[in-house]
C-alpha cells in the first residue's frame, strides 16, 4: 500500500481516490474508504452523507463554501495541488480550518513539494499525499523547518505580537 | 530603528538553516532545478547573465552603521568589492557564489538583516519615504507600521506562492516620496477629524509591462485593522489573480478586470470574517513598534547661529553653497538637516557603491547622524540627522569619498536599472546610456538652471528603472537583435503621479544624448520663468518636443 505523511508520521494510505469521467453522470461509489470529487459529492450527498468512509476532494479553483454544511460530518477533505507554484490551496486550507471549523483529516494531494510542508501545515493540512514523489523519511523533518512565526494561522490562532514576552 | 528580540533572531536564523539545507540538497542533485528556483528566489537569489545576484532587504530603507560595515565586509569577502542600491531601497550583490549564499545570509542575520522574500511571487520588502520621521511635511511616521507589515509578511504561510510578486509601500507625508500609487498596495498613514490614526488604502498600481496608477479602495482604514484588511486583499488576490499568463498575473490586472469597486466589495466581504479577529493590532503592539522609532538624542541647538555660520561658509565656498542647495534638505528639528550622499557621480553606474565607500558612510553616520542612514528609491543614501554646524565638515569628508556630487534632483541624478550589463531579462544596456547623458550634461550651472528633472532609465519593459514615471523616461528595446531606446515624457511618481507618453520611434544608443539635448532645448525655449520641466510638459504636451526631435535635417 502506498504511504503518506499524516500527523507527523509515515502511514499507509488507506483511502482510495475515485477518479470520475465527466461523461459518467451517476457513477457508483465503491465500498470502503474512498475520496470522491466535490461535484459527485454534491450530486449524491443524500446517500453518501450517511456513510462514514467517504471523503471529498476539491480542485483549487472550486468553492470551499459548497462544503460548509458538511464539514462536521466529513472525515476527510483533500485539496489537489495541480503544480507546486499554484498557491491557492494554502488559502483553501485555512478557510476549511478557520472559517468552516473542519476538524477531520485535511489532506494536500498532488504537486506540492517537500519544502512547502511547513507552510502547508501552518495552513491547516495534517496529511500529505505526494504519491511518494519525494522521500518521506527525510521530508518529515521539513515539517518543522520554521518552528516560530509572526502570523496567526490555522495552527496558531494568536499572532506573535499577542504572545511575545 | 527596529532591534530584534529573541523571536526575530530565531525566525531569521531558522530561515537561514532551512535555506542552507535546500542549497546543499540542490548542489548534491537531490533538489530539482525548477523546485530550487522559487526557494532560492524567496531567499533573494537570482541567476543573472554572468553570475548569481543576491538581493538583500533593507526594510523601508533603514540601515545602521553596523549593518553598513557588514555589507562592506560581504562585498569584500564574497563579491567583487562593490554592491548596488536598488530602486526599491534594497542592496544587491552581483557576484556571489551560490554555495556561499547561506553563509552570507548567516552573516546578515547576525546584524539583523535578511533576504527573505526579496524576490519571488510573494510579499516583498516594504518600502517607504527616505525622509520618514524627519520630513517637515510628514503627518505620521510610517516606519512603525512598515515594521509591523514586515513581520506579518515575513514567512507568511498562505501567501508565499501568489500569482506574482507583491509590493507594498507606505508614506506618512502629503508629498509622496514612496510612490504609493505605483505599488500593489500603497498606504498613506493619516489622521481623521476625530484624531484617529488610519490608512488610505490604494491597490493595483504598478509599473512593468502594463503601468497603472492604483485605485483608492478604502478612504480610512482604522490602524488596528491594518493586518486583517491586508490579509483580505491578499486572500482575494491569491484565489482570483490570474495564473495562466505571468504578464497578466499582477493584482493590477485583477483590479482592472473586476473594476476597483467590485474588487473593494470582494475584499470587504472577505474582511468581514477576519475583522476584529486575533490579527487585529493591539494598542500595545502599535506602541511597541513606535518605541523603536522615537527621536534620537537631538540637542537643543542655536538654529540662528548655525544658519549664520553656514551663510558665512557658503559665501566663502561656492561649491559648498551649491551642495547645500542641492543635497541638503530641511529637517523638522531646528538646527538639523538631512543630507543626501550622491551615488551618481559621472562614470559610476548609478547606485553602485564600493566596500570602502560603505565603510566610509558607516563612519560618517557614526560621526554625524546617530549611526543611521537611509537608502532611497532614487538610489542614493541619506544621512538623516546632521547638525547644521557639522555640514561643512561633512561636505569635505563626502567630497574626498566621492559622494558630494551636487546633483540631487537634477537630470544627472537619474534612476537606472542594472540593465543588459548584468540583468538576464534586459533587452538593452542602461548604464552606458546613463553615462553618455551624464558626460553630455557636465555643466552644473546648466543643470541647476533646468531645475528638478527626473530622468529614469529601464533596460526592458519590466521597468525596474521606473521609466514610466520619469519626467523623461528611457526604455531599452530590442529590435531584431539590436538595442534601441524609446523615450517617454510626462511621467511622475509623486503625489501628482502620472504615466509618461511615448514620444515616437526609438533611437540608437549613440543618438540618445542628442535626443535629450533637443528635448531640453525645447524646454528652455518655451519654459515660463522657473517652470519645471514636468509643468512645462503638462502645459504644452508632447507635440513641440516631438516636432523638434523628429525634425528632418535640411
Amino acid at each position: 500500500m502506498p504511504k503518506l505523511i499524516k500527523d507527523k508520521a509515515i502511514v499507509e494510505n488507506a483511502w482510495q481516490w475515485l477518479a470520475v469521467n465527466d461523461e459518467d453522470a451517476a457513477p457508483t461509489v465503491p465500498v470502503g474508504q474512498v475520496i470522491v470529487p466535490l461535484k459527485l459529492w454534491l450530486a449524491q450527498r443524500d446517500t453518501l452523507g450517511s456513510r462514514q468512509d467517504v471523503g471529498v476532494y476539491l480542485q483549487n479553483d472550486e468553492n470551499p463554501e459548497d462544503l460548509k454544511d458538511d464539514v462536521s460530518k466529513l472525515p476527510l477533505i483533500a485539496i489537489e495541488f495541480p503544480a507546486f507554484m499554484d498557491g491557492r490551496g494554502f488559502t483553501l486550507g485555512r478557510l476549511f480550518r478557520e472559517r468552516y471549523g473542519f476538524k477531520g483529516e485535511l489532506r494536500a494531494a498532488g504537486g506540492f513539494i517537500r519544502d512547502q510542508l511547513t507552510y502547508l501545515s501552518r495552513c491547516g493540512f495534517n496529511a500529505f499525499d505526494c504519491n511518494e514523489t519525494f522521500d518521506l523519511d527525510s521530508a518529515l523533518s521539513s515539517l518543522n523547518d520554521l518552528p516560530e512565526y509572526y502570523q496567526a494561522a490555522a495552527d496558531q490562532e494568536l499572532p506573535l505580537f499577542r504572545r511575545r514576552d | 530603528m527596529y532591534a530584534y528580540d529573541q523571536y526575530d533572531h530565531q525566525i531569521i536564523s531558522d530561515r537561514v538553516a532551512q535555506f542552507r539545507g535546500q542549497t546543499e540538497r540542490y548542489l548534491a542533485g537531490d533538489l530539482k532545478e525548477e523546485e530550487f528556483l522559487p526557494l532560492r528566489l524567496q531567499n533573494g537569489l537570482y541567476v543573472q547573465r554572468l553570475a548569481p545576484m543576491l538581493r538583500v532587504n533593507v526594510p523601508y530603507g533603514m540601515l545602521n552603521s553596523t549593518q553598513l560595515r557588514r555589507l562592506a565586509h560581504i562585498a569584500r569577502a564574497y563579491d567583487k568589492g562593490y554592491c548596488h542600491i536598488s530602486t526599491r531601497q534594497n542592496v544587491q550583490f552581483n557576484w556571489p557564489e551560490l554555495a556561499n549564499v547561506p553563509d552570507i545570509l548567516a552573516e546578515l542575520a547576525e546584524v539583523e538583516m535578511h533576504a527573505t522574500q526579496s524576490s519571488g511571487n510573494c510579499i516583498r520588502n516594504t518600502t517607504s519615504d527616505q525622509f520618514a520621521g524627519i520630513a517637515p511635511d510628514e503627518e505620521i511616521d510610517p516606519r512603525p507600521y512598515c515594521e509591523i507589515i514586515r513581520q506579518w509578511s515575513t514567512l507568511h504561510p498562505e501567501f508565499a506562492f501568489l500569482p506574482r510578486k507583491f509590493k507594498v509601500a507606505v508614506t506618512g507625508a502629503n508629498d509622496d516620496r514612496a510612490a504609493v500609487q505605483l505599488h500593489d498596495i500603497g498606504l498613506q498613514v493619516v489622521q481623521n477629524d476625530a484624531g484617529e490614526i488610519g490608512f488610505k488604502v490604494i491597490v493595483g498600481g504598478g509599473l512593468g509591462r502594463t503601468p497603472v496608477l492604483g485605485s483608492l479602495i478604502k478612504e480610512f482604514l482604522p490602524q488596528q485593522h491594518l493586518l486583517s484588511y491586508m490579509e483580505a486583499i491578499l486572500r482575494v488576490y491569491n484565489l482570483l489573480g490570474r495564473r495562466d499568463n505571468k504578464y497578466k498575473a499582477r493584482i493590477k490586472i485583477l483590479v482592472r478586470a473586476m473594476g476597483a469597486e467590485a474588487f473593494a466589495e470582494k475584499v470587504d466581504a472577505e474582511w468581514e470574517f477576519l475583522k476584529d479577529g486575533p490579527s487585529t493590532l493591539t494598542l500595545e503592539e502599535i506602541e511597541r513598534a513606535k518605541r523603536f522609532f522615537t527621536e534620537p538624542a537631538y540637542e537643543t541647538l542655536d538654529a540662528a547661529a548655525a544658519e549664520a555660520s553656514l551663510d558665512a561658509q557658503a559665501k566663502e565656498h561656492k561649491a559648498f553653497k551649491i551642495w547645500l542647495t542641492r543635497n541638503v534638505r530641511e529637517h523638522r528639528k531646528a538646527g538639523y538637516a538631512a543630507v543626501t550622499l550622491s551615488l551618481k557621480p559621472t562614470g559610476v553606474a548609478p547606485g553602485d557603491v564600493t566596500d570602502s565607500q560603505l565603510d566610509t558612510i558607516a563612519g560618517l553616520a557614526d560621526q554625524f547622524s546617530f549611526a543611521e542612514v537611509r537608502t532611497t528609491h532614487e538610489q542614493n543614501i541619506v544621512l538623516g540627522d546632521v547638525r547644521k554646524s557639522d555640514l561643512f565638515e561633512l561636505w569635505q569628508a563626502a567630497k574626498v569619498a566621492g559622494f558630494a556630487t551636487p546633483n540631487i534632483g537634477t537630470l544627472t541624478d537619474m534612476i537606472c536599472c542594472p540593465g543588459g550589463d548584468f540583468c538576464s531579462l534586459a533587452n538593452a544596456k542602461s548604464i552606458p546610456i546613463a553615462e553618455s547623458i551624464q558626460r553630455r550634461f557636465d555643466d552644473m550651472d546648466y543643470l541647476y538652471d533646468l531645475g528638478d528633472i527626473d530622468l529614469n532609465i529601464s533596460g526592458c519593459m519590466n521597468a525596474c528603472g521606473h521609466h514610466h514615471v520619469g519626467h523623461i523616461g528611457i526604455l531599452g528595446v530590442d529590435k531584431k537583435g539590436a538595442e534601441f531606446y524609446q523615450v517617454q515624457l510626462g511621467g511622475s511618481a509623486g503625489s501628482d503621479a502620472s504615466l509618461g507618453k511615448v514620444l515616437g520611434p526609438a533611437f540608437g544608443q549613440d543618438e540618445m544624448s542628442d535626443v535629450i539635448t533637443k528635448l531640453l532645448d525645447v524646454f528652455v525655449e518655451i519654459r515660463r520663468g522657473d517652470e519645471l520641466f514636468i509643468d512645462t510638459y503638462r502645459r504644452v504636451g508632447l507635440v513641440p518636443f516631438k516636432e523638434r526631435v523628429y525634425a528632418k535635417a535640411n
